[in-house]
């Protein structure tokens, strides 16, 4: 039975692999669709190519424990293992470079991300003049919706011209976005799964978050924290489109909330 | 300990002896028992009913994702028939609350420390018990009090609790976020409190007895590797648990006394101004992670030492590298205790920080990773014994690796970004906690049950149950993996009406098939526990020929443990030694007279 026992942890790595390479392959992917979506943010590339960075890396070490492993269990099965146990206790080289190789791979990893990872979260975008560019947008969770402000004629957020939309967020393609996000009650998490963006709401913290989308269309907004019952339903749609169609749209917008709706008071919330 | 303490066990002893089968009698001994295998023995039959009572509320979630608001066959009209079968999204985010406090807090934190440590530390290290018997008794009826607590917040009417088993405020500590669960989330703190209180008095236990209460020549260097771990695990305990438990007392007055501890200022929730305010939601986050962080060693790190054992003894070889296993067990422990805000990636928390926490955590999959090198160390070059035990143990190493690796995933705090709340951490937590730890703990029952019961579990079905748990297990967590690289969130009652995951329905419905096979095969582990506690084939003391004291007792060992004074000479992992004749050398056995000087000498 140890033969049987062998192969079957070898299974764990040839099996293990294959799902990755065949979810991966791009044959697959059309039909399947098992990977990572379309990624459309001129800054959501490094997050993909760490991921597979990380992929191979763990994948070659997945491959060889997992072989390793195989083959001394195969190797030294009492049933056809004559030789006597090996009788050592650990070997001091071995540890050594077990220890150390590991470590500086993990530590150059750790390194190596910490500059994108300063891209997404540190480094807010910049006017021409040097100054950090201003929200597009101020995009407010609640349960269970998204309620979406911009900016009204003049150009700041707060005022009684702006204009209000819930759940359906447009911004203009080929620029930089900033958006003011934020939480009205409890915890939500503000994920759009095609620009790599994912923050955290928390109430009581003025949060932004940014992105230079390079492709028109129509995506998911997804709540990705617990917020109670009807978390799953939180769905907003985001609409990527050219600065010429989202500002014909910001205007078409303005004027229904104009017909159909008393001005809210300055700096109010809905409430 | 003391004389007075010694006298009552030796009393108990006799009493024990002579007792006949009277109510009093019967409840003396295995309800209020201060033995230390009794209480072992109450955890462990305590953590298995809980750990089915887990598995049936994982089904729950599994059948929701894979077709969701249909009517659950069987289990629906069981588990929650006021709902009509069908899954409503508040009693789905219930189920997984509660799936993951009982597997958590009722299952593995307990079958570890409490069941195992329990059994095995006297018996390890050669004591005649604990070494404050009573407190070891108040240890397990304390998890009573959390049991009905959180059982019956479960059946709270309308809802029971359901802000997930991290309980994030402010959904869980602003009265009006969930409607319906405001009964059910107190009582669900209150219990979670009381579990709390029952790890600590264990570990002060588990800490003492340890330091103090070796046998003659037990050096700390010789104990056995589950002992270390239960070592290191009581001190993460003893450090991390005050800040849980405090961090609930405060929740609790944010919920009942209206104080506002992680409840910001101008709060409207549900159309209702908060009470109070002024406090910040992310201290919650701190406090809450600074204990579930080690929490998650806690649930890992025993189970290491356990496989440690098994993998030692099936190889006929001594442990590979036993001091260096210590040093990353106290390691792990070590930076174990500065690693929590990797769970805080994108919680709001200053992103400079986030780069701190990122390079703790990617040191902390060092001592992990010689861990595994030196566990297939131990297997090179041995004399590997395929039996129910090794295969569990084995498979904890292959399985370990994958929950490793992706780890380091998850570290990397950019695409952290993008698989932060999706599938790709639920696999990886399912991957450490399920098949590394759960597989363990079967491990260690199929091998420790002889001493416990004093007979043998059936070999061939403990096989087969293996068999089938292994391929069903990496049938329902791998493929998790690609799902969570889509970005399927976790906790959504339904996420298919998102364009994004609308896909992946049918790899769920694969994931759940497998999910229900893996729950039914543990009928064949349930039928050999418990037929073979009364019908196992009957063994002596050392049936897997092993070197540990604990092979030395009687099978079962009576009160006292020990019908000798053990007296020990050398460490517990020498398998194959050349000194003698058989593949093993019991740490007991005198070094023969020409060798001893040499013997002692060599294996300190």
């Amino acid at each position: 039975m140890g033969r049987f026992w062998s192969l079957l942890f070898l299974m764990v790595p040839v099996l293990g692999v294959l799902v990755f390479v065949f979810a991966a392959s791009p044959d697959s992917r059309p039909f399947l669709n098992h990977w990572l979506p379309l990624n459309i943010n001129e800054k959501g590339y490094v997050i993909d190519d760490l991921f597979m960075f990380i992929l191979y890396l763990t994948g070659v070490i997945f491959i060889i424990t997992g072989v390793l492993l195989f083959r001394f269990l195969w190797k030294y099965d009492a049933a056809h293992n004559s030789e006597p146990a090996k009788y050592v206790h650990g070997n001091h080289t071995l540890e050594i470079l077990w220890s150390v190789l590991p470590a500086i791979t993990l530590l150059f990893i750790a390194i190596y991300q910490m500059d994108a990872w300063a891209e997404h979260k540190m480094r807010r975008p910049l006017l021409e003049d040097g100054n950090l560019k201003p929200a597009l947008a101020q995009v407010t969770a609640r349960q269970f919706e998204w309620r979406i402000r911009y900016a009204g004629p003049d150009e700041l957020i707060g005022t009684p011209d702006d204009v209000h939309i819930v759940n359906d967020l447009h911004v203009p393609v080929h620029e930089d976005v900033v958006l003011q996000v934020q939480s009205q009650d409890v915890l939500h998490s503000f994920f759009l799964p095609n620009l790599r963006i994912k923050q955290d709401l928390v109430p009581g913290m003025r949060q932004f978050s940014w992105f230079h989308a390079n492709q028109t269309g129509i995506f998911d907004l997804v709540c990705a924290e617990l917020c109670g019952w009807g978390h799953y339903k939180m769905r907003g749609r985001l609409v990527v489109e050219s600065r010429e169609d989202f500002d014909a749209w910001l205007v078409g917008v303005a004027a229904e909330q104009d017909r159909t709706q008393p001005k809210p008071a300055a700096d109010g919330e809905d409430e | 300990m003391s004389d007075e303490a010694a006298s009552e066990q030796a009393d108990e002893h006799v009493d024990h002896g002579a007792h006949k089968l009277t109510l009093g009698g019967f409840i003396a001994t295995y309800m209020f028992s201060r033995d230390h295998k009794i209480i072992g023995m109450q955890f462990l039959f305590s953590t298995l009913l809980w750990f089915l009572v887990g598995g049936l509320l994982a089904l729950g979630i599994r059948w929701q994702l894979a077709w969701p608001w249909q009517n659950m066959p069987v289990l629906g009209n069981m588990l929650f028939s006021a709902e009509g079968g069908q899954i409503s999204p508040e009693f789905y985010t219930t189920l997984f609350t509660m799936h993951a406090t009982v597997m958590i807090f009722f299952v593995i934190i307990p079958i570890l420390a409490g069941a195992f440590g329990n059994f095995l530390i006297p018996l390890m290290i050669g004591a005649e018990d604990m070494a404050f018997p009573t407190l070891n008794m108040l240890s397990y009826w304390f998890m009573w009090p959390a049991f009905v607590l959180i059982g019956s917040s479960f059946f709270q009417a309308p809802y029971g609790a359901g802000a997930g088993w991290t309980s994030y405020p402010p959904l869980s500590s602003v009265v009006t976020a969930a409607p319906g669960s405001e009964s059910a989330q107190t009582l669900w703190l209150m219990g979670v409190t009381c579990v709390g209180v029952a790890s600590m008095l264990g570990s002060v236990n588990y800490l003492t007895t340890i330091i103090q209460m070796r046998a003659p020549g037990m050096t700390m260097f010789r104990l056995p590797m589950t002992i270390w771990a239960m070592f290191i695990t009581a001190l993460l305990q003893a450090f991390a648990l005050p800040v849980l438990t405090a961090a609930g007392f405060m929740q609790l007055m944010d919920r009942l006394l209206a104080t506002g501890f992680f409840v910001p200022e101008g709060l409207v929730v549900n159309n209702a101004t908060a009470l109070s305010g002024g406090g910040q939601p992310l201290l919650w986050q701190h406090l809450f992670w600074f204990y579930s962080h080690p929490a998650v060693y806690v649930m890992i790190l025993p189970a290491m030492g356990m496989v440690s054992d098994i993998i030692s003894c099936f190889s006929r070889k001594p442990l590979f590298g036993y001091k260096p296993m210590v040093f990353s067990i106290s390691g792990i422990a070590g930076l174990g205790f500065i690693v929590w805000g990797h769970h805080m990636f994108v919680s709001g928390m200053n992103p400079g920080l986030g780069m701190v926490f990122m390079t703790s955590t990617m040191l902390i999959a060092l001592p992990s990773a010689v861990k595994v090198f030196n566990w297939m160390g131990t297997i090179w070059g041995g004399k590997v014994q395929f039996t129910t035990p090794m295969l569990f143990a084995v498979s904890f190493v292959s399985m370990f690796i994958i929950g490793g690796l992706s780890g380091i995933f998850m570290a990397a705090t950019p695409v952290d970004i993008f698989i932060h709340d999706t599938y790709f951490i639920v696999a990886h937590f399912h991957y450490v906690l399920f098949s590394g730890t759960a597989m363990a703990v079967f491990g260690a029952i199929y091998f420790w049950f002889p001493k416990m019961f004093g007979r043998m579990m059936n070999e061939r079905w403990g096989k087969v149950h293996f068999f089938l748990t292994f391929v069903f297990l990496n049938g329902t967590f791998y493929l998790m993996h690609v799902l969570g690289t889509v970005g399927f969130p976790r906790r959504l009652a339904d996420p298919y009406h998102y364009e994004t995951f609308k896909h992946l329905q049918p790899m769920n419905q694969f994931i759940t098939i497998c999910a229900i096979g893996m729950v039914t095969t543990q009928i064949i582990f349930a039928t050999n526990f418990l037929y073979s506690i009364f019908r196992g084939q009957k063994v002596g003391r050392n049936p897997w020929r092993a070197n540990g004291l604990e092979w030395m007792a009687p099978s079962p060992p009576g009160h006292g443990n020990f019908d000798f004074q053990p007296i020990v000479y050398r460490g517990p992992y020498e398998y194959g030694s050349p000194e003698v004749d058989e593949d093993y050398y019991p740490q007991i056995k005198p070094p023969p007279e020409d060798a001893a000087d040499a013997g002692s000498a060599e294996h300190d």
